[in-house]
Formats: structure tokens, C-alpha cells, sequence
């Protein structure tokens, strides 16, 4: 297996004056074409930052973020990124949205009638179509969220690259979404890379785990494979030997052995 | 319930053929009804909303009248005004000699002026604001010169104004501009300063281009804050011009006052205040309404 994204030895300090703050050190990881990767660790240790480096909205301190052997050093629609808070562009309706990442990114490639399917289209995978003319404050949060991975994945990425997609939705909801990423994921394989604060969703969806130590200077803990046989369903494993042990190894990982400590 | 009951019992007994009758009666009389429920809360609404404000404004003129009706009095009352200024009350746009004209046509003038300056400003407020909201230091830098200038009154630019111009006509809309100019460059300013992380990192990830994301991301998002700032400006450029026009004469409204003055007829210039104010108003909702139409939806939730 070729390293599709190569995350070679990143460091990551923000500054501001004089004061300078570690965030990330000594980060390194491979990931493979169409792997699914969750990101895992406790609030504040630099989820976020690492996603914001492989998407190039931020830039590396030290090291390098390889995508098939070259550097990635800003951003670009072929690493679309699922916002923490969709961030949808509340003036445009539901189609609008997915529609300015589409004109953008097919300008020259897709004539007006194959985008608007292909716009249709994405709305249907995520099946908001129903909702295509309402704006995003007409739509609740799990629908914003999909029509945001709906964007995400009409730029037709190389990677997706989601930050907390379902951090702010109620459990149903969540599940819900959850089936249909593991969905577009069998269908598209893409590769995915995922941050989470859920170990059930991180085991659920993930071919590999990464867990992260806690910051200052975070680095890559531990990386856990799940090998369990997909498709995966949420009710079978539940009793699944290889499922309660993998949610075990991370819930080990996160309470026992890089417990938070909270800065008083 | 109990009216329809019997309606169709006397239209049994009207027609003969009756079956057919009562079949259809009641129908349009559903309909009615219907008319009448949709109605009803409309003219409620309405009748809120007005009876109120009619009530209140009525007894402000009879406290008014009881106040300045004795022989003598300073002011004229709500009757002498009546008597005295009914053609300007009743009639905006009579023209009865070149300065013999109705209150309609010379709103119309000050309006013409407010919208070269307003217009003028609003488009060099808003550009230049959306430069010096691209720029931290030219913000930081110009904000407070922009701060003090927003406080000179509109009249103090006047002599500065004529001396500049020569003329009363360009001076006045000058004035109107440079009143009405601050809050939109400040207020663009800082819509473009608040345009949310969010929004420039989707412009990011798509690639955006300069021209792209100022139609596409800045301008929608500041939208909210250019609409304050041009909805402060037009009042700004109302007050502006009715100080500018007693002093540089014409046709407006503002010199009508003045004129008025000179000539003692007090109850024209009561009426000339009641017109500046409804057309303030007017204006005010009409650039609210304008912001509300494009901005709809705009506001993040
Ligand atoms: N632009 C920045 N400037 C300075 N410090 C920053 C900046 N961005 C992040 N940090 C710091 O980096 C650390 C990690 O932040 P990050 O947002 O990556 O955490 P996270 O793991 O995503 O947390 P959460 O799970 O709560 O989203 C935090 O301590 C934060 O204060
Ligand atoms: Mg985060």
C-alpha cells in the first residue's frame, strides 16, 4: 500500500507577541486511499489544528503534509472539509449553497445541465433534495450538517475531511447520519478522515483510530485498527467480541492512561 | 349557525321547487363567512395600529389648541393654522406663481439634492469602507479620524463648502454628502471585519478569487451592517439638508422655513415641520425596508 496522505513529522506553535504556544509535536501518519480515519482525543488537544493543516487553511511550524507526494501548503476543493458548524452560507438556499462549490470547482469541466444533476444529485445522496429551495435557517441542524457534507462532497475530494460533523446533534439524528456516511463512504470510497469526541462513533465508522495525547504539545498516542467486517451494523455489534474490545482499548486510552487534567 | 338555519328555511318556503334552493344557499353564504373570518383579523390588525396613534395625535392638537387658542398667544393653534395654511395643508402640488408653489414641489427639490449626496456618499462610503475593512491598520489608523469628523454638525461644513464651490447648489448636496458619508464607511467597515472565520474559510477551500468572494461572501454577509449605516445616513442627509437650504436659499423646503420666517407666517413653517417629518419618516422606512428585502435571510442563525 502507497501513502496516499503523508503526514511527516509536524510540529504546530501558534504565536502571538512573544508568547509562543506548542499545540502540536512530532506528528506523524500515513493514510491510505479510501481509508476511513478518526481522529479522537480530549477537548483542546489540537483536533481541529491538525485538520485545519491537512485542509491548508493553516500552515505547518515544522514537517509536511503530503497528498500523493506533494506538498500541501494551501487550501483547495480536492480536501473539502465538513465544518464543525456546517457553515452554510446563511443568504443561499440549500441548492445555492451546494451550487457555489459546483459552478466553482466544474466551471470549465461540466456544462450548466450536468451540474444542476450533479448538484441534485449530492442533495439526494444526503436526501435533502425535498429541501432544495429552503435556506438554511428554514432547515434544522441534522439537515444543515448533511447539506454541509452534501457541499463537502460535491467538490468530488480526494479527501473529506470532516471536523466533528455530528458534535452538535442529538443522538437519533446522529445515528441517523452516521448510517448515512458509512453509505456514501461504501458507495464513493473516499477517503475520510474524521474527528470525534464519540468512541461508539469513532469504532462504528472507522477503519483506523487515532488517539492523541493531551496538549501542550499533542502528539499521535496511540492508533488502534478496527477489524470489523463491513457493512457494519450498529444493533449487531453491539455484542460484537472485536467491537467492545476496540471500544475498550479507546476508552482505556482517553479515561485511564491520558486522562484529562483539568488546569485549575 | 341559528341565522343560516332559518335564511334556509325561508328560502324553502320562497321557492317551490325548494330542494334545489337550499342545496346552493348555503354555499355563497359560506363563502361569506369565510370573507368575513379572513377579514376580520386584518381589519383588527389595522384598527390597532392606527386607532391608537389617531387618538393620541387628536388629543395632542386639542391640548395644543387649549394651550395657544387665547388672544395673544405666540404660536398659532391647530384653528389658525387651519384657516391660515389650508392650501398648503389640503393641496402639495398647486403652482399658483414661480414662488407661489405647493409644499409637494418643494420636498421634491430637497429630495432631489438628498439623493445626489446620499447616493454619492453611499457609494464612496460603502467601497471605501470595504477597503478600510479589508486592512486592520488602515482601520486602525482611520477610525478615529472618522470618529471625530462624524461629530461636526452639517452646518459647520457649509462656509467651508462655499468657499470650496462658490455656489450654493453643489455646497448643499456637499454637505449632505460629507454628513451622511461616516456611518456608512464605518459601519461597512466593520461588517467586513465580522464576516464570520467560517465564510472565508469556505471561500478558502473553494478558491475563491478576489471578485468572486466580494459578491459572493463579503458583500451578502456585511449586508446587514452597510443597511445600518446607510439607514443612519439618510436621516443624517434629511437633517442636513433643511439646515443647508435656509442657509443657501432655492426652492427646498428648508429655505420655505427660513422664508416663512422672515415673512412671519408661522403657521406655514407649522406645516413645513409636519412634512419634513412625515418624508423623514418615509425615508427612513423605505432604505429599512430596502436593507430588509435584500438582507432577507442574511442574518446568521
Ligand atoms: N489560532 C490560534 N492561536 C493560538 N492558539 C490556538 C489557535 N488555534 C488553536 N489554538 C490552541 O491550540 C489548542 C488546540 O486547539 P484545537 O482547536 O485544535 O483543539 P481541539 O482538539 O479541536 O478541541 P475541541 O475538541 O474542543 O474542538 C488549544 O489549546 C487552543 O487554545
Ligand atoms: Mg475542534
Amino acid at each position: 500500500m502507497s501513502a496516499y496522505l503523508k503526514l511527516d513529522h509536524i510540529d504546530k506553535s501558534f504565536s502571538r507577541g512573544a508568547q509562543t504556544t506548542e499545540v502540536l509535536r512530532d506528528v506523524n501518519l500515513v493514510i491510505e486511499n479510501g481509508e476511513y480515519v478518526s481522529i479522537i482525543g480530549h477537548s483542546g488537544c489540537g483536533k481541529s489544528t491538525l485538520l485545519n493543516l491537512i485542509a491548508g487553511l493553516s500552515t505547518v511550524t515544522n514537517g509536511g503534509v503530503l497528498l500523493e507526494d506533494r506538498e500541501v501548503n494551501s487550501p483547495g476543493p480536492e480536501r473539502a472539509v465538513v465544518f464543525q458548524n456546517h457553515s452554510l452560507l446563511p443568504w443561499l438556499t440549500v441548492y445555492e449553497n451546494v451550487a457555489l462549490a459546483v459552478n466553482k470547482v466544474f466551471s470549465g469541466k461540466k456544462t450548466r445541465a450536468e451540474r444542476h444533476a450533479w448538484i441534485m444529485h449530492n442533495l439526494e445522496l444526503v436526501q435533502m433534495a425535498h429541501a432544495s429551495d429552503k435556506r438554511p435557517s428554514e432547515i434544522s441542524g441534522g439537515m444543515k450538517q448533511r447539506v454541509g457534507i452534501a457541499r463537502a462532497l460535491a467538490m468530488q475530494p480526494k479527501i473529506l475531511l470532516l471536523d466533528e460533523p455530528f458534535g452538535a446533534l442529538d443522538a437519533l439524528t446522529r445515528a441517523h447520519l452516521q448510517d448515512s456516511i458509512m453509505q456514501i463512504h461504501a458507495q464513493l470510497g473516499n477517503t475520510m478522515i474524521m474527528i470525534t469526541h464519540d468512541v461508539d462513533e469513532a469504532v462504528l465508522l472507522s477503519d483506523r483510530i487515532v488517539m492523541m495525547t493531551n496538549g501542550p504539545a499533542a502528539t499521535i498516542g496511540e492508533v488502534l485498527p478496527v477489524r470489523l467486517p463491513r457493512p457494519r451494523k450498529r444493533l449487531e455489534l453491539v455484542t460484537d467480541r472485536a467491537y467492545i474490545a476496540a471500544r475498550e482499548a479507546v476508552l482505556k486510552f482517553l479515561y485511564e492512561r491520558h486522562r484529562l487534567v483539568e488546569a485549575a | 349557525m341559528s341565522m343560516t338555519a332559518l335564511d334556509g328555511d325561508s328560502d324553502k318556503k320562497a321557492a317551490k321547487p325548494g330542494a334545489a334552493v337550499i342545496s346552493f344557499s348555503p354555499r355563497p353564504r359560506s363563502m361569506f363567512d369565510s370573507f368575513v373570518a379572513r377579514l376580520a383579523p386584518n381589519a383588527r390588525r389595522v384598527a390597532l395600529n392606527v386607532v391608537p396613534p389617531l387618538v393620541t395625535f387628536l388629543i395632542l392638537l386639542l391640548i395644543w389648541q387649549l394651550a395657544f387658542g387665547r388672544a395673544g398667544s405666540t404660536l398659532p393653534p391647530p384653528s389658525k393654522v387651519w384657516s391660515e395654511a389650508r392650501d398648503l395643508i389640503t393641496d402639495p402640488f398647486f403652482v399658483a406663481g414661480p414662488q407661489d408653489i405647493g409644499l409637494g414641489w418643494r420636498v421634491l427639490t430637497s429630495l432631489q439634492r438628498v439623493a445626489e449626496g446620499f447616493g454619492l456618499a453611499a457609494i464612496v462610503g460603502v467601497l471605501t469602507g470595504a477597503l478600510i475593512g479589508q486592512s486592520v491598520w488602515a482601520m486602525r489608523g482611520l477610525d478615529p479620524i472618522f470618529q471625530v469628523l462624524r461629530t461636526v454638525p452639517p452646518l459647520a461644513w457649509l462656509p467651508i463648502a462655499l468657499a470650496a464651490f462658490r455656489d450654493s447648489q453643489p455646497s448643499a448636496i456637499f454637505v449632505i454628502f460629507i454628513t451622511s458619508i461616516w456611518p456608512i464607511i464605518i459601519n461597512t467597515a466593520v461588517g467586513i471585519r465580522n464576516i464570520p472565520q467560517d465564510y472565508r474559510n469556505v471561500a478558502r477551500v473553494l478558491q475563491l478569487n478576489q471578485v468572486e468572494f466580494f459578491f459572493k461572501i463579503m458583500a451578502p454577509s456585511a449586508a446587514p451592517y452597510i443597511f445600518t449605516g446607510l439607514r443612519i445616513g439618510v436621516g443624517l442627509s434629511w437633517l442636513a439638508i433643511v439646515a443647508a437650504e435656509m442657509l443657501t436659499g432655492g426652492v427646498g423646503i428648508g429655505f420655505f422655513i427660513w422664508d416663512a420666517w422672515n415673512s412671519s407666517r408661522l403657521s406655514d413653517i407649522v406645516v413645513a415641520l409636519a412634512y419634513i417629518g412625515v418624508v423623514g419618516f418615509l425615508l427612513d422606512k423605505i432604505v429599512a425596508g430596502f436593507g430588509g428585502l435584500v438582507t432577507r435571510g442574511a442574518s446568521p442563525t
